[in-house]
């Protein structure tokens, strides 16, 4: 099971594997927020928790295809599927794959991006926490999406419309963290829930991805 | 004890019937060709006895995990060396000489070069050496001799035959001779299915969104 993680992570880092490309879309949108509200603090601070979120949370979907595309396409899925390994442990790994290379980039990042918000600096260590608990399941979610849409062709716009909905609690609890922690109120209570959330994201979801694979191969 | 029984078996593709009725056995040391016009339904056969789909009807007896599927995707990646490609499948199946798969396949010559770079064939013959490290008895091969050279399907052939002798099965579907003279033939085309018959079981959601 190693071996599948490993070669993931050796695909998405090689030339054509699309690393990176998370992290520069979210600078980019990050980037772009200040050109578009106006640089001063008073307007950007309110809304810097809002941006962070929505833009790890677009970036992550950026990749969410190629979970299960690309091996679908060479054959490498049929094959896997015939495996010893059952199909959910392939769906947690390739969750978990992608999150190592999309959403552990994109907490990296996230606190020098902050400061192009104008995020207090008392909410960075929330923002880091937050992201930490809640990017897990936003891969996990997206390897269900992309579970149901491997088989079609074009189905990046399928997927974004399926998995959209489920990242909402996510993003409401995510930014809720990031905005109680700015204001320098208790943000337990979302954290609760938003790890919540994770966890339960996380026990279910590979059953739920490994039958739509099923369905799809068929 | 037989490594694989078909019995009765009726397999659909798009929700209508291609063959029904088809019945064999395949034991250890014996290989079985499967013949007959496009379309009649071999790949999808062979996806069901690989467990990739399921059977409208019949049932196919063997044991759990016994199967190594070849069809016309290799399962390579661009990216990855020749070595790198086969050693992932010897450890996602648990073991298997990755040497050994080179040298009969003859692709030593080309171990530390990216899967991009490979011919058609050479990806084909890297796609026949992941057989040998799965360790597996039944091989399930789909077309196996696509894109391969004179040389290269003897060397295919002898490969087979190695793992027949070592007391394997294969269940090939083909069209070309491969010049395996022990191997039985099925011709599937007195199987067709007759039209106009109902599916044996209800189509079900999973079909409608199939």
């Amino acid at each position: 099971m190693i071996a599948l993680l490993k070669r993931d992570l050796a695909l998405a880092t090689r030339a054509g594997g699309g690393f990176g490309l998370a992290v520069a879309f979210f600078l980019i949108l990050c980037a772009l927020v200040p050109f578009g509200v106006g640089p001063e603090t008073s307007a950007l601070r309110p809304i810097a928790p809002g941006i962070l979120w929505v833009g790890a949370l677009l970036s992550c979907l950026l990749s969410l295809d190629r979970i299960f595309a690309l091996d679908h396409e060479d054959g490498s899925l049929d094959l896997l599927a015939t495996a010893p390994i059952p199909l959910e442990a392939v769906t947690a790994l390739k969750a978990l794959a992608h999150w190592i290379t999309t959403g552990l980039p994109l907490v990296v990042a996230a606190p020098v991006f902050g400061i192009l918000l104008h995020l207090p600096g008392q909410a960075t260590g929330w923002l880091i926490v937050s992201l930490l608990i809640g990017t897990p399941a936003l891969s996990m979610l997206g390897a269900f999406g992309a579970a149901i849409t491997v088989g079609l062709r074009r189905g990046g716009l399928l997927l974004s419309l399926l998995v959209l909905p489920l990242y909402i609690p996510t993003l409401i609890f995510g930014t809720e963290i990031i905005r109680r922690g700015a204001e320098g109120g208790d943000p337990t209570t979302p954290i609760l829930f938003l790890a919540g959330i994770t966890a339960g994201v996380m026990a279910l979801v590979p059953f739920a991805a490994a039958a739509a694979l099923r369905v799809n191969l068929r | 004890m037989s490594l694989l029984a078909v019995h009765d078996l009726a397999v659909a593709r798009g929700g209508i019937r291609a063959v029904e009725g088809v019945s064999f056995t395949l034991d250890a040391g014996e290989a079985l060709i499967l013949r007959g016009p496009n379309g009649i339904g071999k790949t999808t056969l062979l996806r069901c006895v690989a467990g990739l789909q399921l059977a409208v009807d019949g049932r196919i007896e063997m044991a759990e995990d016994s199967v190594a599927y070849a069809a016309h995707a290799d399962g390579l990646k661009a990216a990855l060396t020749v070595t790198e490609n086969l050693r992932f499948w010897a450890q996602i199946f648990g073991g298997g000489n990755v040497e050994q798969a080179l040298t009969a396949m003859d692709l030593t010559a080309l171990a530390d070069r990216p899967a991009a770079a490979l011919s058609a064939g050479q990806k084909r013959r890297l796609g026949l050496a992941r057989l040998m490290v799965t360790g597996r008895p039944l091989w399930v091969l789909d077309e196996p001799t696509v894109s391969l050279d004179a040389a290269s399907v003897e060397r295919f052939a002898a490969l087979v035959r190695a793992h027949l002798a070592g007391g394997g099965a294969a269940l090939m579907a083909t069209h070309i001779d491969l010049g395996l003279g022990e191997a039985r033939v099925l011709d599937l085309t007195p199987y067709r299915a007759r039209p106009g018959r109902p599916p044996g079981r209800p189509a079900g959601f999973n079909e409608a969104f199939a």
